[in-house]
């Protein structure tokens, strides 16, 4: 009966095992090997050589850069995508006329394409023509070249992302919201707290789980997400909207330097391990609110 | 005072958030002397969705979407549906090892390992087919958690019960154990659907001709800004690539909603 049971949960778990081994466990295995061997060519097989890929990374200002830049991307999209997403819960919360039309509205942007979004926001920084120029000329300022500008590429970018996933993280808060006990509010009412001390003290801390849960989803989006690169800056001017994933692809697809693709996936997959082991360290921590 | 102050932050955001859907709704219906120009007397045409119509074989790449968000959500479906039973009712050597593995998928994303997976695709001889766009995801890490969750907390006096009526492994997972993971399996779905038909970076780098393109990847090469088509169209061929999930979205908000959310808390 025992080996039996063990013969059906190997045979159930089989299929999607073979799958997920095929392009999520060998691939990982395949992608550090082949950071550590040179480019290979069709005369000269590919060879052994060490940590070299990763030392011609760290020479690189542009690997560099673009590291900076996916790192300014998390900073800049992540709490300000949480603090909105927490902002339009709480404003359509309590009963208000149009509730339902605002949370769509709140919603809409998350079940775009990133692709689609970022068409719509193309033509708003486009220079000259574009709305943003246009509601500048109106009040007699110069207009600008907004994502041909180093200095403004990446706030624009982030703009658009928060506007895209804020929605998202907003039915987490909400669901949230809903299962707060009404007591605690009309008991800090009592206690003479304010409408801020309440979120601060009372609220902010309870939510402290969704906030978690929203928190990794958006450092994960910041890094897998490039798909708007695509459409409004293919990672330009000079770099300066470049992110990782990106810059893999390009190394792949564009310049094909694999060894260099494979070094700079190896980077990625550390990031993204590092990003699991603090979830499982603040998952840990949730137990205690519940 | 300050509910009413509220109640104007809410609008003003709402307004902002849903601006750049509208513009370009106005963008898709003048014609292109209006584009930028907000004039209520502007004269109305549907010549920008006729035409880009016409210029971008929209009707194929939405076809092709739809066979891979099938074929995807079929296999998911069937394969997370057995190995998630196989984790919550069978006890196994390495059972909660392999586990941990599969779950290493839902941070080490699909999109992450393009390079390697490209390359299996050519050794496959699946580089420009749905089928290579869809492989990978086909084993959902997500799936797996989310049923076997559900699984768990069916009461095991029914499995039992039905045992002793005769009922093989699969006959009661067929008769008892999908029936009563319908809910988790339906929130699955639209979490899929949503997330595979948006899905762009990998259909990009997989497919290259428009028979296998997803809508995405039409759309981007459609309106990127070297094909040097005018704005109107480009709005127009966007708002025809998002109406199909949107118009599902509208009609069936609640249910999508309520399976994020299922989704998301676990």
């Amino acid at each position: 009966m025992r080996i039996r049971d063990w013969a059906t949960g190997y045979l159930l778990i089989l299929p999607a095992a073979a799958v997920l081994a095929a392009f999520t466990h060998l691939p990982i295995v395949r992608t550090v090997r082949d950071s550590l061997f040179s480019r290979g060519s069709a005369i000269r097989p590919a060879r052994f050589v060490g940590l070299d890929n990763f030392e011609a990374l760290a020479a690189d200002p542009v690997f560099w850069k673009v590291l900076g830049n996916n790192l300014a991307f998390a900073l800049g999209t992540v709490p300000a995508s949480i603090a909105l997403a927490l902002a339009m819960a709480l404003l359509v919360d309590r009963k208000l006329k149009g509730q339902g039309v605002l949370r769509l509205a709140y919603f809409l942007p998350t079940m775009l394409p990133m692709i689609a979004a970022a068409n719509l926001w193309l033509f708003f920084y486009t220079p000259d023509i574009g709305l943003l120029d246009q509601i500048l000329g109106r009040f007699g300022l110069p207009g600008r070249n907004w994502l041909g500008d180093p200095a403004t590429v990446l706030p624009c970018l982030m703009t658009m992302t928060v506007w895209k996933e804020a929605g998202f993280f907003m039915i987490f808060y909400l669901a949230a919201l809903q299962t707060q006990p009404p007591e605690l509010k009309e008991a800090a009412r009592l206690e003479g707290a304010g409408r801020w001390v309440y979120f601060r003290r009372v609220l902010f801390p309870m939510l402290m789980p969704t906030t978690m849960f929203v928190l990794i989803n958006a450092v994960l989006n910041a890094f897998k997400l490039v798909d708007h690169l695509f459409v409004l800056t293919k990672g330009g001017p000079n770099n300066a909207s470049n992110l990782l994933l990106y810059y893999i692809f390009e190394h792949a697809f564009a310049f094909n330097d694999l060894p260099a693709a494979a070094a700079l996936t190896a980077v990625l997959l550390a990031l993204l391990a590092g990003l699991a082991v603090t979830q499982f360290a603040l998952l840990d921590r949730r137990v205690h609110y519940r | 005072m300050s509910r009413a102050l509220d109640t104007v932050a809410a609008w003003v955001l709402g307004a902002l958030w849903i601006a750049p859907l509208v513009y370009a709704l106005w963008a898709a219906v003048h014609p292109e002397a209006y584009a930028a120009r907000f004039d209520l007397a502007a004269p109305l045409t549907f010549e920008n969705f006729a035409r880009a119509w016409a210029q971008a074989p929209f009707p194929r790449y939405i076809l092709n979407t739809f066979v891979l968000v099938t074929a995807i959500l079929a296999a998911q479906l069937v394969l997370c549906t057995l190995a998630a039973y196989g984790f919550a009712r069978f006890a196994f050597p390495g059972r909660d090892t392999l586990f941990m593995l599969v779950l290493v998928q839902l941070m080490i994303v699909p999109e992450v390992l393009i390079v390697e997976n490209y390359a299996t695709m050519a050794r496959l001889g699946l580089v420009d087919t749905i089928l290579g766009i869809g492989l990978p995801y086909m084993a959902s890490a997500f799936g797996i958690f989310l049923l076997r969750q559900t699984f768990k907390s069916i009461p095991k006096e029914l499995d039992d019960a039905a045992r002793i009526e005769g009922c093989g492994a699969l006959g009661l997972l067929a008769r008892v154990y999908v029936p009563l993971a319908r809910p988790t399996l339906v929130a699955y779905a639209l979490v899929s659907i949503s997330h595979h038909w948006n899905n762009f970076l990998w259909p990009l780098i997989v497919t290259n001709s428009p028979e296998v393109r997803p809508i995405t990847v039409g759309l981007a090469i459609f309106g990127a800004p070297e094909s040097g088509v005018s704005w109107p169209l480009v709005s127009a061929a966007t708002l025809i690539s998002v109406t199909p999930l949107l118009l599902a979205f509208l009609i069936f908000q609640r249910q999508f909603v309520q399976s994020f959310l299922h989704a998301g808390i676990k």
